[in-house]
């Protein structure tokens, strides 16, 4: 339990060194505002900030569904044809290097802003499921597959009665690796609707507060955006360790 | 003179992009009801010919003739390969779900070939759960289930201790009746345990080496073990394996 708490102990104590410095060197707050100013702002513009937090949250969340089903969805195809995969993995991995906060701005031309922060928020978490879900797939156990064969099953049986269960723990893996990358996607999808005036969401008030030198502000919007990162991490995570546990080859407790 | 299951009739196989053949030119009969032992040192080819009688793998040249239709064919790998997220029950029904029975219609046959392996009342066990002589025993059910005429072990028990082991050769032991087993090992105790004949091959190429016929055991389990016939047989066997392993 104590060891447990430890990152907590640090993350208090590098608070109190910040408040401490932040008093003894009178450093003003539009530059650098202690953690008490910060979550006392986070205080007073609650209805304002946890609206936009609801609103990143929900895009990104939306996102990562549209990437989850996409992504097993093209992986089941890949599977079934390997023609296809060869064909079609490049442009993925095209997708995938490209840094999204050049594609963003051409995004906005083409879509609404809401649209736009979901397509570009969809399209980074898409390339982590697609990948884990590939190689779960193809990951499956040789000689299950062998039993399978032997047995007569069929091409689509064997997908979905082995290959899919089998790659459930890589498909969660990609899940919560693309959740945070959906998180990233939509701030970056919005930080560049912000730079056009335009949007609502927690990264848009970053702009904003940042065009008002309103620093406090901007701080309490990055703590929810950072505390929306670990929630979303800490759901899938706990979803994964209560679902896959059959998965695990760890004893039950 | 028991009636032949089938011929392998001059077989051979080369793996693409091998140059050398992992089997050539094997001729050996396996007749009805026996236990034959595919015993050689490793490179021999012995996985290779469970492969091609399973039909996992097509021959280069050569061919497997059936005395009458090819029979429904168990297989049990030198890993259990269970599924981790089905428990005891589904993994050892999926050769019947396979066929399209119904999990209702499946539960007498798997309770059954769960009680031959000794694993009465696990169904719901998890593969997790059961240590690896019982996961060996779900993975023999699982091949026992669906009544096949011919079971092929490939080194099943290799990766087990050796009371745990002697222990599977006896429950295989009182399963033999009505199948045709034949069972892959690199143990000279095993096939001196098990077999009705011993198939001993070389390798480099994979060929046979000689066929041995062992006298019938009249005795099973320890006392069998203890018996200077079976360390005779066993002293016979090491000499022979000696000698196809020296071949060339």
């Amino acid at each position: 339990m104590i060891a447990r708490l430890t990152p907590l102990w640090a993350l208090a104590a590098l608070l109190a060194l910040w408040e401490l410095a932040v008093a003894l060197l009178k450093i003003p707050a539009s530059q650098l505002p202690p953690p008490s100013l910060i979550v006392a702002t986070l205080y007073a513009q609650a209805p304002q900030l946890l609206d936009a937090a609801a609103t990143t949250l929900g895009e990104a969340l939306l996102a990562l569904a549209l990437a989850g089903a996409g992504g097993v969805a093209l992986a089941l195809l890949f599977s079934l044809s390997p023609l296809l995969e060869r064909a079609f993995l490049p442009v993925a991995v095209a997708l995938q290097v490209t840094p999204l906060i050049a594609v963003a701005p051409l995004l906005l031309i083409y879509l609404e802003p809401r649209a736009a922060v979901l397509a570009c928020a969809a399209l980074v978490a898409f390339f982590p499921v697609l990948s884990n879900a590939a190689a779960g797939l193809r990951g499956a156990d040789r000689g299950l597959v062998e039993l399978f064969r032997l047995k007569g099953a069929s091409r689509a049986a064997i997908l979905f009665r082995l290959r899919l269960p089998s790659a459930l723990p890589s498909i969660f893996t990609g899940l919560r690796i693309g959740a945070g990358l959906a998180l990233i996607g939509a701030v970056a999808a919005e930080l560049a609707a912000g730079a056009a005036g335009q949007g609502e969401g927690l990264a848009f008030r970053i702009v904003e507060a940042g065009y008002r030198l309103k620093v406090p502000t901007m701080y309490a919007a990055v703590l929810l955006l950072c505390l929306c990162g670990v929630a979303l991490y800490g759901v899938l995570a706990g979803l994964d360790r209560i679902l896959l546990r059959r998965w695990r080859d760890e004893p039950d407790v | 003179m028991t009636a032949s299951l089938f011929q392998i009739i001059n077989l051979s196989l080369t793996y693409p992009g091998r140059a050398a053949p992992a089997i050539s030119g094997l001729d050996l009969t396996v007749r009805r009801g026996e236990t034959l032992c595919l015993l050689g040192p490793s490179g021999c080819g012995k996985s290779t010919l469970l492969r091609l009688v399973a039909g996992l793998e097509r021959p280069t040249a050569g061919a497997i003739s059936w005395a009458g239709a090819k029979p429904g064919v168990g297989f049990v790998f030198q890993e259990p390969n269970l599924m981790p997220w089905a428990d005891v029950a589904a993994n050892v029904a999926l050769p019947l779900r396979l066929a399209g029975m119904s999990r209702a219609e499946a539960a007498p046959l798997v309770a059954a070939a769960l009680a031959r392996v000794g694993l009465k009342g696990q169904e719901r066990a998890l593969p997790r759960q059961l240590s690896g002589g019982m996961k060996m025993r779900a993975s023999l059910a699982r091949a026992l289930v669906d009544e096949p005429e011919l079971l092929l072990l490939d080194e099943p028990f290799a990766a087990l201790d050796e009371i745990t082991r002697w222990e599977l050769n006896d429950a295989l032991q009182d399963l033999r009746s009505g199948v045709t087993i034949l069972f892959v090992t690199h143990s000279v105790f095993e096939a001196a345990y098990l077999a009705d004949r011993v198939a001993l091959l070389r390798a480099n190429p994979g060929a046979l080496h000689e066929l041995v016929t062992l006298d019938k055991a009249p005795a099973r389990g320890a006392a069998l073990r203890a018996s200077p016939a079976y360390a005779q047989t066993c002293a016979g066997l090491s000499e022979k394996l000696r000698k196809a392993m020296e071949a060339k």
